[in-house]
């Protein structure tokens, strides 16, 4: 546990918190949008905001792969899985997301679709090879972290002839979400303003640190690329209140140890060789975004389920009352929603933030609603 | 004892109620058994009941894999029934045992199970004095599965239940927390990894005669199997009408459970646990019921992990090692099925 263990310690913890004290400046805000949702679970695991002083104010982003999951595309999944002789493969969390009509894969399952839980697409992958017979996709969500994996699978899928696997491919784009929150009106009834990036930890590995420059430079926001562990959030605080401080505006990284400037150009090259963008995507909270996910090339279009089978491919809205949207832009935050913790739990989610660990509402429910009480 | 109840397979007929499940009764399980209750052979067991306070209660077990490091489904359903028994302070008495068999599974692995629990039974002193077997048609279960129940007296002016916490009183646990669940985890082919780890399975009636012997006032008692030590401080929490403050770094863990959790995004609070228990004492005692339980093989590693606190909302919160705070909170959804 030695490479956890020095990363959670919590006298360094100590002595970094009374560094970023020591760095605020009296009256100043630091408004900080942690964009992943890896970071979201561990500042609330960690209780990571007790640490801080309260000039800092941490916002939770877009990037929990399954929060931005738009349920059109649920629904989607929903059709291909209601087909006869397929077996959609699927991560647990997107189990619970809710579909229209108050459905799920998890109450399709129920009602007799084979829908198998997976820990990764390789795990798909053996069960195509285990079931010739039938039709086996893969539900692939995810920013860049999980799109080399699944490049992976379609390059081997290609390879070995598997006739009966196709990805059903919903793979979005961590800058493009960026560009989103900063694209939103200022001037507008819930204005969001994020002065400063923790940027994305694993997402970084592969693509690197250029992307971001653009943030820094057109956007003069500081952007600091972070571990997920709570001493590297903690650090890259400390590294954006000072390039707030002196109206710096950077992309540094804090997160030395996995990432380098150029990124993964392996997993790169071979997201390039299977993958290319779409023209829009629709986002939950975001909208349809321009070049923001990815599809599968023609080349590989026989492993494309979205041209296997026929999807409904409807825009469908969040629920009622249900605040995800402006959740995921910034705008409000989950104890702000109305139906969060009374209608909306992780047990019966309604919005997608409350189904997956990595969702502001959910990780906020689950080890911050504390702290609302306190203050009520 | 002839081998021939050990060998082969699981028959329909030996839940048909004629000759062959009578000798699969008399070769196995009475014959490993051993007790003058049992051998009376009637269709229950008949004992003079002591006066005061009886407990009872039940439980089933499912587990997979049915063997594992630290003991099988036979140590497991034992270990469990007489620690839901102690749990009450109580002095467990008698077992019961019913299994319900699945149509081929192999006798040698049954006649493994039924020395196990044998064995359990003995080193509790708890013995199994009635039971029950049924065979269902291949597909339809899964092996075996055990129910056992069990009952037990409670001693003069203990008092012990979930809704007897209060503000102030300490909380303690006898030791390493998720050491049963992550074996499990671990073994599940689907993961693909090994680790050292051993369940933790244990009867813990001793233990607990110990720490009532050295704190009668002791308020709480928990074995927290399923859901973990966040499930049993929350059921104690809610029965009790109170918050809990627990403080990390106190909670004993092992680093290849860490580490394990760590690997499958799992928290070791939510992993379930049958060899350890939760006591909650007056604070004035948790020096000495803290002592009581080291001094016991199955409590060297006990520790005060926190306090009961006055809260209207009872929250489970925690300390965090990294210096903040954080609910703990049930377990959401499934871990993983057959755990115990």
């Amino acid at each position: 546990m030695k490479y956890i263990d020095e990363y959670r310690d919590g006298a360094l913890a100590r002595k970094l918190a009374g560094a970023i004290a020591a760095e605020i400046q009296p009256g100043r805000r630091y408004n900080i949008m942690e964009f992943c949702g890896g970071h979201t679970h561990a500042i609330a695991r960690f209780g990571i905001e007790d640490l801080l002083p309260p000039e800092v104010r941490l916002i939770h982003g877009p990037g929990c792969p399954v929060c931005v999951l738009p349920v059109g595309r649920i629904d989607d999944a929903m059709a291909i899985a209601a087909r006869p002789g397929v077996i959609l493969c699927t991560y647990a969390d997107l189990m619970r997301v809710p579909a229209s009509n108050r459905r799920s894969l998890q109450s399709a399952k129920a009602d007799g679709a084979d829908i198998r839980m997976v820990y990764s697409v390789e795990d798909a992958l053996t069960v195509a090879a285990e079931n010739p017979a039938a039709q086996v996709v893969f539900f692939a969500i995810g920013f860049e972290t999980t799109t080399p994996p699944t490049a992976l699978a379609l390059v081997r899928a290609k390879a070995e002839g598997l006739a009966n696997f196709s990805v059903f491919c919903n793979h979005v784009l961590t800058p493009s979400a960026m560009e989103a929150i900063l694209a939103q009106p200022q001037d507008g009834p819930d204005p969001v303003h994020v002065d400063a990036f923790v940027g994305p930890a694993h997402v970084s590995m592969v693509i690197g640190t250029r992307p971001y420059e653009t943030f820094a430079r057109d956007h003069h926001r500081p952007v600091v690329i972070a571990g997920f562990e709570p001493l590297d959030v903690m650090q890259a605080v400390l590294m954006l209140v000072r390039q707030i401080n002196d109206g710096r505006h950077q992309v540094e990284n804090e997160y030395s140890r996995a990432v380098v400037p150029e990124g993964n150009r392996k997993a790169q090259a071979l997201m390039e060789q299977v993958l290319e963008r779409r023209d829009s995507f629709e986002w939950r909270g975001l909208g349809a975004l321009p070049d923001s996910a990815l599809k599968i090339r023609d080349s590989f279009a026989d492993f494309d389920a979205e041209r296997r089978f026929e999807v409904p491919a409807r825009s469908v809205p969040d629920p009622k009352s249900c605040e995800c949207a402006a959740i995921l832009r910034g705008q409000r935050r989950p104890e702000e929603c109305k139906l969060f913790g009374t209608a909306c739990t992780p047990e019966s989610p309604i919005g997608s933030c409350m189904v997956s660990s990595e969702g502001a509402c959910a990780a906020h429910w689950t080890f911050g609603r504390f702290r609302e009480r306190r203050r009520a | 004892m002839s081998t021939g109840s050990r060998q082969g397979r699981v028959e329909m007929t030996h839940g048909g109620g004629g000759r062959a499940m009578a000798r699969l009764v008399e070769e196995l399980f009475v014959a490993a058994f051993d007790n003058d209750l049992l051998r009376r052979r009637d269709d229950q067991a008949q004992f003079a009941a002591p006066t005061g306070r009886m407990v009872m209660s039940t439980d089933s077990f499912v587990i997979s894999p049915l063997f594992f490091p630290g003991g099988d489904i036979g140590s497991l359903a034992v270990h469990g029934t007489v620690n839901d028994v102690a749990m009450a302070g109580a002095r467990p008495l008698y077992l019961s045992a019913a299994f319900i068999l699945e149509e081929g599974f192999p006798l040698a692995d049954l006649g493994r199970i039924v020395d196990s629990m044998a064995a359990a039974s003995k080193e509790a002193g708890v013995p199994v004095v009635t039971g029950d077997t049924k065979v269902v048609e291949r597909g339809k279960g899964d092996g075996v599965f055990i129910t056992t129940a069990g009952v037990g007296m409670v001693p003069d002016g203990v008092e012990i239940g979930g809704d007897r916490a209060r503000p102030g009183d300490a909380v303690l646990i006898s030791g390493t927390i998720g050491d049963h669940g992550m074996t499990i985890l671990s073994l599940r082919e689907s993961l693909g990894f090994e680790t050292g780890l051993r369940s933790d399975s244990a009867a813990l009636h001793g233990l607990v005669a110990d720490m009532v012997a050295s704190v009668p006032g002791l308020r709480c008692l928990r074995d927290p199997t399923r859901g973990g030590l966040a499930a049993t401080m929350n059921e104690i929490a809610g029965l009790s009408g109170v918050g809990m403050m627990l403080d990390e770094a106190a909670i004993p863990v092992r680093a290849e459970v860490r580490a394990a959790c760590e690997l499958l995004g799992l928290d070791p609070l939510h992993v379930a646990n049958e060899g350890k228990l939760v006591a909650i004492c007056p604070p004035e005692n948790a020096d000495r019921l803290l002592a009581a339980m080291r001094a016991h093989p199955l409590g060297a590693q006990a520790a005060i992990i926190g306090r009961v606190t006055d809260d209207p909302h009872h929250f489970v919160q925690m300390e965090t090692a990294f210096g903040g705070r954080r609910i703990v909170d049930w377990l959401n959804g499934e871990q993983l099925p057959r755990i115990c």
